[in-house]
């Protein structure tokens, strides 16, 4: 198995980033997003309708993984893509520019859909309401869900999550790193 | 970034970078609602004291899209024509405000001039005889969709290189991104020195259109500047588009795969024919499109970050 499984080793990426402690194992992030995948379908009554939206970078793969999920349980492909939401942020003029991610957006569209957005951590709430926002600009949903991988709490706005993988107490000195395979070659979540 | 005045001003990241942004750019001219929040707030002013359609009108849409307010103004109708100065003009327009200025300007160096006398962001549109570098994006951005990375591309650039801003921004543009690229143009047409030039900065010359085209990936067609001419660089606009426009006979000696350029506005019948204009391989619609995208970008990259307006 990977070397993040063991709590003292540092994973060979991150070997800095990683010092922390470990809360979620690779295992307990694919029961949470099993648990959430059927939660998604117990609250839309099967898969119809539903639009899975991941937000850049992290939650792309967990939406993929979500809709794999999901498939398992009802057999049906849920539509999946990337919501980039770097032009709808209201911290651009205090960051260096970063460049936009790819965005895809299922061919479907997102009209009439029930769009579920996922990402790895809430905190302050704001990159969700930039999603909301850029959401707004592609259509209307006839609802929006939100699934994450972890709640850290702290919200600025008031936004809530409908699906979460593990609420996490946590100061706001500490780090939350979600760390997923499909990017980072180790798969886990760490506080620090 | 603060100001974009020439492409020398650009690592070939930076260049990379706003590319990259672009594509993310071309996704909202798709949409329903073509409007991002990004550069809320903002305001932009195109200063045209030369004559344009779509390097105007593409910067203008968009700022629009991006949420700027953009204002218009152009070298007449303005207390330019009163007699007032260049300087103390875009002074006075400074001082209302604006977060950036894109000038276009019969004299060479002019933007680069005016950078040093504001505090807002300066966008050069086009300086005389100097650079474009907004058109040397936007033709990278066409060509790098078309044909993928242009390391080790070939691209021909051909016809009046003497009057052209947009030949040397295309120029170390593509060089920087990795491309070959071949001057063709009559000797009356080639930039004084050229020989030195190229042998500096490693690219190619040639006089003989046809020897070239069988061997390049794209070509890229100049417009022949007749308002910037006095006369005697060609004996007859005929003779010119037998030795050096793209005849439908050229188009055959072009490869398969091979694209045609050029930044308009075109001279149907003189450097471009019609059927070459028109073809299936012409990007020239492409060119003008991705403009939009290139310029949000740009904009993107000058004002959305930190480091301007503390």
């Amino acid at each position: 198995m990977s070397p993040a499984r063991d709590r003292d080793a540092a994973p060979p990426q991150q070997p800095v980033d990683l010092g922390g402690r470990e809360v979620l194992t690779d295992d307990d992030i694919q029961r949470a997003l099993t648990r959430i995948a059927h939660e998604i379908l117990e609250g839309n009554k099967g898969p119809q309708d539903l639009v899975l939206l991941g937000i850049p970078t992290r939650g792309v793969p967990l939406a993929h993984r979500l809709a794999a999920a999901i498939a398992g349980v009802e057999g049906a492909q849920v539509p999946t893509g990337s919501l980039d939401i770097t032009m709808y942020r209201d911290d651009l003029r205090t960051q260096p520019t970063r460049a936009p991610e790819p965005m895809s957006v299922p061919s479907g569209g997102v009209d009439g859909k029930v769009v579920v957005l996922v990402d790895d951590v809430l905190y302050s709430g704001r990159t969700v309401r930039a999603a909301l926002d850029s959401l707004a600009d592609l259509g209307r949903p006839s609802a929006v869900r939100l699934a994450v991988l972890v709640d850290r709490g702290h919200r600025e706005l008031p936004i809530r999550a409908d699906y979460v993988g593990k609420n996490l107490p946590t100061s706001r000195s500490e780090r939350v790193m979600v760390r997923l395979q499909d990017c980072d070659d180790v798969e886990g979540v760490w506080i620090a | 970034m603060k100001h974009l005045l020439s492409i020398a001003d650009l690592a070939p990241e930076e260049i990379t970078s706003i590319l990259d942004t672009a594509v993310s750019m071309h996704e909202v001219q798709d949409r329903q609602v073509k409007k991002l929040p990004t550069l809320r707030g903002r305001t932009v002013i195109n200063f045209f004291f030369e004559d344009s359609t779509r390097t105007r009108a593409s910067f203008e849409i968009a700022g629009k899209w991006m949420s700027a307010d953009t204002i218009n103004l152009t070298g007449k109708g303005t207390s330019v024509s009163k007699g007032e100065s260049l300087r103390d003009t875009v002074l006075t327009i400074d001082a209302m405000g604006v977060d950036m200025m894109i000038i276009r300007h019969p004299a060479s160096g002019a933007p680069a001039q005016i950078a040093d006398w504001v505090d807002c962001s300066i966008v050069n549109a086009g300086d005389g005889t100097h650079e474009h570098p907004s058109q040397a994006l936007l033709d990278a951005y066409t060509l790098r969709r078309s044909l993928g990375e242009l390391e080790g591309r070939h691209v021909a650039i051909v016809g009046d290189l003497t009057h052209s801003r947009v030949l040397r921004s295309n120029l170390l543009c593509l060089r920087a991104l990795g491309a070959h690229v071949t001057l063709v143009a009559p000797p009356t047409l080639m930039p004084s020195g050229v020989h030195a030039w190229a042998a500096a900065d490693g690219f190619d010359v040639s006089y003989d259109l046809d020897e070239v085209l069988p061997q390049v990936d794209a070509v890229m067609m100049l417009r022949v500047q007749r308002e910037r001419m006095s006369g005697g660089y060609f004996p007859t606009a005929k003779e010119y588009a037998v030795t050096y426009g793209l005849t439908p006979r050229r188009l055959g000696l072009l490869q398969d795969h091979a694209v045609i350029c050029h930044p308009g506005p075109m001279n149907r019948g003189l450097e471009i024919s019609a059927d070459a204009a028109d073809a299936a391989r012409s990007l020239v619609l492409d060119q003008v499109s991705a403009g939009v995208a290139v310029r949000m970008s740009i904009l993107y990259h000058l004002l959305a970050g930190e480091g301007d307006a503390q």
